[in-house]
C-alpha cells in the first residue's frame, strides 16, 4: 500500500511542478493546487499509514497519530486561502495588463512564440 | 546623577523640539538648552568622584549576557573630558544656532537631530561595553548624516551627508569586526577589562587584524589620511553643525577611541608606524591644502584635518608625554576651533559670503568678531599667551624625540599652520575696507557672539595660567588614557628648548609663505593632483552600476525561470544529501493492497497526468483536477482521518467554485508558447522532483519513527485535559489553539486582501476592460433554473442544521468549526449560484468582514478569558450542563473558540466569493430581483429580471 501512496505523492508533485513552470497564470494556479495536494498528503503520511484507527477515543483499542492530521487540517484550509488569493491576483493582473503571461517581457523583446 | 540617565537625557529630550516647534523657536531652543544643561549638571555631580577622588564611576545591568552585550557605563577622566566637551560646547552651539538659523529653516528638526547626535556621542564616551559603544558609534554616523544634510535643498548638503555616512559607516563596519576580535582575545567585551589586558592583546596572533580594523573605524571617523576627504565636503552643513561636529564631537570620536584603547593597543611597532605615520601625513597635507582654500569654512575644515592628524600622531608615538600632549591639545583644539567656526559663520551670516577673496577690512566693520576671530586664530597658529601654543610646543617636543624626519615634517606642518591661521586673520579682517561686499557687514547681536566669546576667554585663561586652570584636569585625563600616574608641569616658559626653536622657525617661515600666498595660489590651483571627490563618486557609481547589473541579471522578471532554478537547486541539494547517506530498505510492516485502493490509485495517477495533458483547455483541466481532490479525500478516509476527509471534500467544492468563477473572466485556452525543448526540460525537472519526493515519502512510510512521538501525550490528555474524544479537534482548539488562532487570522487577512484587490480592480484600466466585457463562451439562457432554485432553498435549512450538528459534535466526533464553517459556506454559496447574487445578498444581513473579525475576536476573547481566570492563554475547561428536557450536554470552553473558527471560516470563504461576484456585476451581469428568471406563478411568466443582456447580447 505504501508504494501506491508514495507514487501518488510523486505523481501529484511532478504534475504540480510541471504546471508551475508554465508561462500563463491559470496553469500556475492549477500547479499550486496540485502541489498543495501533494504536500498535504505528504505531511499526513509522515504520521505513517494506519487503516481503521481514527483518532477518536473510546471506540477502538488504538488510534493513529493525530498530530499530522491536525496540522494538515489547517493546511488544507490555508491552501484554500492561498489558492483564492493567487487566482484573484492572476485575475487582477489579466484585467489590468490585458495578458495573463507571468513573465515580465523586457522592453523591445518579443515573447517566445509557439511552433 | 546616573550615567545611564546622562546618556539617555539627550535622546529623551530629542522628542521635545520636534513636537514643540509650534510653540515657537525660542521655546524649542530653550528646551534643547535645558535638556543639555540638565545632562551637564548631572555629569558635574560626578566631578568630585572622578577628578579629586580619582574614582571610576561605573553602572550598568545585563542586557544580552549570552553574547557579552551589557548596558554598562563607565566614567573616568577621559570620559569626563569628552562628555564635558560634548555637553558644554553643545550648550554654546545651541545658543548660537538659535540666532544663526533663519526663519525658513525647520528649527524643530534641527534641535531634534542635534540632541540625537549629542546623545549618541555621550553614549560613546560613557560606554564600558564595546558592543554598546558600537551601537552609539553607528548612531553618531546616522545622526550626523541628518545634521550634515540638514539643508536638504542643497545638492552639496545631500552629497556631503551621503559621503560622510558612507565613509564613516564603512569604517564603523570594519570596527565592528575589530571589536569582536578584541572581545574574543580578551574573553570580555568590557572596556575596563580590555584596557587591563594590553599584554594579552599585543601577544595575540590576531592583534594585527584587530588593530587594523579598529583603526579603520577610528581613522574614517577622525578624517585621517587617506579618509580625510569626507570632512571638507561635510562643510555644506549649517555652520553650527560644522562647529559642533568638527571641533568637539564627531571627528573627536575616533581620537577618543584611540585614546580609550591606548593601553590595550599602543606600544608596538605596528601601532607606532600606522598611527603616527597616518597622523603625520594628515597633519602636513591638511595644513598645506588649508592655506590655499578661499572658502573660510574649507580653510577651517582642512585645518581641522591637520590638527586631528597632529593628535593622532601624538597618540601614535605611544609615550606618556605624547599622550599627555594629545589630551591637552584635544581640549585646546575644541576651544579655539569651535570659536573659529562660529566666527566664520558670523562673517558668512553678516557679509553673505565666506570667500576670502571677496572679504578683507572687516576689522573696522566688525570689531567684536575681529577680536574673537583673531584670538582664536592666534591660538591655532601656536602663538604664545594662547592655549594652542602650549600644546603645540609639547607636540614639537614629542616629535623632536622621535628623530629627524618627525622633527622636519612636524615643523613643516607647523609652518603651514601659522600661514593659514594668519591668512584667516589678515585676508578676512585686515586691509582696507571694501565697498563690494555682497552685503554690508556689521557685528551680530549678543546672542550670536556670546558663544565664541566664552570660548576665546577660555583660550586666553588656559593660555596664561595652564597649570592653575587645567593642569590637574589634564593629569587626571592623561592618567586615565595611559593607565599610569601622570604629573605634568604645564607652563608658559620652559626655557630655550628645541621645540621653542622649531616654533620660532614656524612663525617666521609661515609669515613669509603667507606673503607669497597670492602668487603661489595659481600654481597650486593649476597643479595636477588626485581629486578625492571624483574618485569617490567613481567608486560609488561603479558599485551602484555593478549592483544593478547583478540584480538585473538575477531578476529578469521571468518567474518561470526563478521557479525552475529554485526547484532545480532543491533537487540537486536533495540528491546530494541522499548521495551522502546510506540507504537501506525500511522495516515497517506494509499494509496490503486491496482492489478498491488500486482503482483509486489508477484514478489519481490518470488525473495527475490528465491535468498536465489538458491544461490548455482550462475548463476541462479544472474538472480533472477535482478528481485529484476527491481521491485525496478518499485517501484520508482510508487511512483513519475522517476530519481531514470532510475538510478536503468541502474545501474542494469551494475551491472549484472559486476557480470557475475566476475562469469566467480569464482566457479559456492556454496558447502553445514554449518550445518542445523547453517542455522537455520542464518535464525532466518535474519528473525528477516528483520522483525524489515520492522516494522520500516511500522511505518515510516504510520506517517506524526513530524517536518517540508526542502523539501519545495528545491522545492521553485529550479527554482528561481537553474534554473531548476527537483528538484532532482537541489539538486544534486546545493543545495547539494558538496555531489555530494564527491560522484563522491569516485566512481572514487573505479574504480581506482579496476584497481589497477587487476594490482596486473596480477602478482603473481593469474596470474599463470589465465594462466592455464580451462573454467569450455561450451563456445559458436560463440563468436561475427552477429546479435548482427550489432544490437549494429546500436544502438550505437542512444544510444549516447539518452544519450545526457537525459543529456541536466536533469535539468528540469528526467535525468541528472548520468543517462546519465550510459546510455552511457551501450552503450559502448554493443560494448565490441558484438564485443570483443580488437576490441572495439582499437577504444576507451580516457583513462578511464583520463575521471574520467577530470570529477572530471570539477566539482571542476565549483565550483571554483563561488569562483573566489565572490560567495560561487559551487554557480550556469543560463541564456538563443539564437543560430539561435535553440530554446531558457536555460543554467545553473550547467550543467557544471553535465558534470563532467557524465564524472566521464562513466569513473568509464568503467574502472571497462575494468579491468575485462584484467583478461579474461590473462585467454587466444582469440583476435579478426574484429568485428565478421565470416566475411560473405569474400570469405573464417573466420575472422582474433585467434580462436585456441575456436576450440581446449584440446590443451591448
Amino acid at each position: 500500500m505504501e508504494i501506491l501512496v508514495a507514487t501518488a505523492i510523486g505523481a501529484m508533485t511532478a504534475s504540480g511542478i510541471y504546471l508551475l513552470l508554465r508561462l500563463r497564470t491559470f496553469p500556475v494556479v492549477l500547479g499550486l493546487a496540485m502541489l498543495s495536494y501533494a504536500v498535504n498528503v505528504f505531511i499526513f503520511a509522515s504520521g505513517r499509514l494506519v487503516a481503521g484507527a481514527p483518532p477518536i477515543l473510546g471506540e477502538l483499542e488504538r488510534t493513529t497519530d493525530p498530530l499530522p492530521q491536525a496540522l494538515v487540517l489547517t493546511a488544507i484550509v490555508i491552501s484554500f486561502g492561498m489558492t483564492a488569493l493567487v487566482v484573484i491576483l492572476a485575475l487582477g493582473a489579466y484585467l489590468n495588463a490585458g495578458t495573463d503571461a507571468i513573465d515580465i517581457e523586457k522592453p523591445g523583446e518579443q515573447p517566445e512564440t509557439g511552433r | 546623577m546616573s550615567l545611564a540617565l546622562i546618556a539617555a537625557l539627550p535622546f529623551i529630550g530629542a522628542l521635545l523640539p520636534g513636537l514643540m516647534i509650534r510653540a515657537g523657536r525660542n521655546v524649542c531652543a530653550s528646551l534643547t538648552f535645558a535638556t543639555t544643561a540638565l545632562a551637564l549638571i548631572g555629569l558635574m555631580m560626578n566631578a568630585p568622584a572622578v577628578l579629586w577622588r580619582g574614582e571610576v564611576v561605573t553602572e550598568g545591568w545585563e542586557w544580552l549576557p549570552q553574547i557579552g552585550l551589557n548596558v554598562t557605563f563607565m566614567l573616568d577622566g577621559l570620559g569626563f573630558l569628552f562628555a564635558t566637551m560634548i555637553l558644554g560646547i553643545g550648550l554654546l552651539i545651541i545658543t548660537y544656532a538659535r540666532f544663526y538659523l533663519s526663519k525658513t529653516d525647520p528649527m524643530g528638526n534641527f534641535y531634534t537631530y542635534l540632541l540625537l547626535f549629542q546623545g549618541a556621542m555621550v553614549g560613546i564616551v560613557l560606554s564600558d561595553n564595546i558592543l554598546l559603544l558600537l551601537i552609539f558609534w553607528e548612531l553618531t554616523s546616522l545622526s550626523s548624516f541628518l545634521l550634515i544634510g540638514y539643508w536638504k535643498h542643497l545638492p552639496e548638503g545631500r552629497q556631503g551627508a551621503r559621503m560622510a555616512l558612507t565613509v564613516t559607516g564603512l569604517g564603523g563596519l570594519a570596527m565592528i569586526g575589530g571589536m569582536l576580535i578584541l572581545g574574543q582575545i580578551v574573553g570580555s567585551y568590557d572596556i575596563s577589562v580590555i584596557i587591563q589586558s594590553g599584554d594579552l592583546i599585543r601577544s595575540s596572533d590576531l592583534y594585527l587584524p584587530a588593530l587594523i580594523l579598529i583603526l579603520l573605524g577610528a581613522f574614517t571617523k577622525s578624517a585621517q589620511f587617506p579618509f580625510h576627504f569626507w570632512l571638507p565636503h561635510a562643510m555644506a552643513a549649517p555652520t553650527p553643525v560644522s562647529a559642533y561636529l568638527h571641533s568637539a564631537t564627531m571627528v573627536k570620536a575616533g581620537l577618543f577611541l584611540m585614546a580609550r584603547l591606548w593601553p590595550a593597543l599602543s606600544g608596538t611597532p605596528e601601532w607606532f608606524w600606522i598611527v603616527s605615520t597616518a597622523g603625520l601625513i594628515t597633519m602636513v597635507l591638511g595644513a598645506v591644502i588649508a592655506l590655499f582654500k578661499d572658502d573660510l569654512k574649507a580653510l577651517l575644515a582642512f585645518s581641522t584635518v591637520s590638527h586631528l592628524g597632529l593628535i593622532t600622531m601624538l597618540l601614535g608615538f605611544g609615550t606618556e608625554y605624547a599622550a599627555t600632549a594629545a589630551v591637552f591639545h584635544i581640549i585646546n583644539h575644541a576651544t579655539f576651533k569651535a570659536a573659529l567656526f562660529m566666527t566664520a559663520g558670523i562673517v558668512d551670516h553678516e557679509a553673505h559670503t565666506r570667500n576670502i577673496r571677496l572679504l578683507g577690512g572687516l576689522r573696522k566693520l566688525m570689531p567684536v568678531t575681529f577680536l574673537i576671530g583673531t584670538i582664536a586664530a592666534l591660538s591655532m597658529a601656536g602663538i604664545p599667551l594662547f592655549n594652542g601654543f602650549l600644546s603645540k610646543e609639547m607636540m614639537l617636543e614629542a616629535a623632536h624625540e622621535e628623530g629627524t624626519w618627525f622633527t622636519v615634517l612636524a615643523t613643516i606642518g607647523a609652518i603651514f599652520s601659522v600661514a593659514y591661521s594668519f591668512r584667516f586673520i589678515v585676508h578676512t579682517f585686515l586691509g582696507p575696507v571694501r565697498d563690494d561686499y555682497p552685503h554690508k557687514p556689521h557685528d551680530p547681536g549678543f546672542g550670536m557672539w556670546v558663544s565664541p566669546a566664552i570660548l576665546v576667554v577660555m583660550v586666553l585663561v588656559i593660555g596664561l595660567f595652564p597649570a592653575q586652570t587645567v593642569g590637574h584636569f589634564v593629569d587626571v585625563v592623561a592618567s586615565a588614557v595611559t593607565g599610569g600616574e601622570i604629573h605634568t608641569h604645564l607652563a608658559l616658559w620652559h626655557g630655550v628648548t628645541a621645540a621653542l626653536i622649531m616654533s620660532g622657525i614656524a612663525v617666521g617661515v609661515g609669515i613669509v609663505i603667507l606673503a607669497f600666498q597670492r602668487s603661489l595660489a595659481p600654481i597650486w590651483d593649476n597643479a595636477r593632483r588626485p581629486e578625492a571627490k571624483a574618485m569617490f563618486d567613481w567608486v560609488i557609481h561603479r558599485a551602484a552600476k555593478g549592483a544593478n547589473e547583478l540584480t538585473d541579471a538575477l531578476h529578469d522578471g521571468a518567474i518561470s525561470r526563478y521557479l525552475g532554478i529554485f526547484t532545480t537547486v532543491i533537487l540537486v541539494y536533495g540528491a546530494w544529501a541522499f548521495a551522502g547517506g546510506e540507504f537501506s530498505q525500511g522495516t515497517r510492516p506494509l499494509l496490503p493492497i486491496g482492489p478498491v485502493e488500486v482503482v483509486f490509485f489508477a484514478l489519481l495517477m490518470a488525473a495527475s497526468l490528465g491535468v498536465v495533458l489538458t491544461h490548455r483547455m482550462r475548463f476541462v483541466s479544472l474538472i480533472v483536477i477535482s478528481i485529484c481532490g476527491l481521491v485525496v479525500s478518499m485517501t484520508f478516509v482510508q487511512f483513519s482521518a475522517p476530519d481531514l476527509a470532510l475538510t478536503q471534500l468541502t474545501v474542494e467544492v469551494v475551491t472549484i467554485i472559486l476557480l470557475l468563477l475566476a475562469l469566467n473572466y480569464l482566457p479559456k485556452e492556454t496558447p502553445v508558447e514554449s518550445s518542445g525543448a523547453r517542455r522537455l526540460r520542464d518535464g525532466v525537472i518535474a519528473l525528477a522532483t516528483g520522483g525524489g519526493v515520492g522516494m522520500l515519502a516511500y522511505a518515510i512510510l516504510t520506517r517506524d519513527m526513530s524517536l518517540p512521538t508526542i502523539a501519545d501525550y495528545h491522545v492521553e490528555n485529550s479527554y482528561i485535559g481537553g474534554g473531548g474524544t476527537n483528538v484532532v479537534n482537541v489539538i486544534l482548539v486546545d493543545f495547539r489553539g494558538f496555531d489555530t488562532m494564527g491560522e484563522i487570522t491569516v485566512l481572514g487577512i487573505a479574504a480581506l486582501v482579496i476584497f481589497a484587490i477587487v476594490e482596486g480592480l473596480l477602478q482603473g484600466p481593469a474596470s474599463r476592460r470589465l465594462a466592455n466585457w464580451v462573454p467569450d463562451m455561450a451563456q445559458a439562457r436560463d440563468r436561475h433554473p427552477l429546479m435548482m432554485v427550489v432544490a437549494t432553498r429546500v436544502a438550505l435549512p437542512i444544510a444549516l442544521v447539518v452544519g450545526m450538528y457537525i459543529f456541536l459534535r466536533g469535539h468528540n466526533q469528526p467535525g468541528g468549526g472548520f468543517i462546519a464553517g465550510l459546510v455552511v459556506a457551501i450552503a450559502l454559496l448554493m443560494q448565490y449560484m441558484a438564485s443570483g447574487f443580488a437576490f441572495s445578498q439582499a437577504r444576507q444581513k451580516v457583513a462578511y468582514h464583520g463575521m471574520i473579525s467577530a470570529g477572530v475576536l471570539v477566539a482571542v476573547l476565549t483565550g483571554t478569558a483563561s488569562v483573566v481566570l489565572g490560567w495560561n492563554f487559551l487554557t480550556s475547561t469543560n463541564f456538563h450542563v443539564h437543560i430539561w428536557p435535553l440530554d446531558d450536554i457536555h460543554l467545553a470552553s473550547a467550543a467557544a473558540f471553535d465558534l470563532g473558527v467557524f465564524l472566521a471560516v464562513v466569513g473568509a470563504v464568503m467574502l472571497a466569493l462575494a468579491s468575485l461576484s462584484r467583478i461579474g456585476r461590473r462585467a454587466g451581469e444582469g440583476i435579478n430581483l426574484t429568485p428565478m428568471d421565470v416566475d411560473p406563478s405569474a400570469a405573464n411568466p417573466v420575472g422582474g429580471v433585467d434580462m436585456s443582456r441575456d436576450l440581446n447580447p449584440e446590443d451591448r
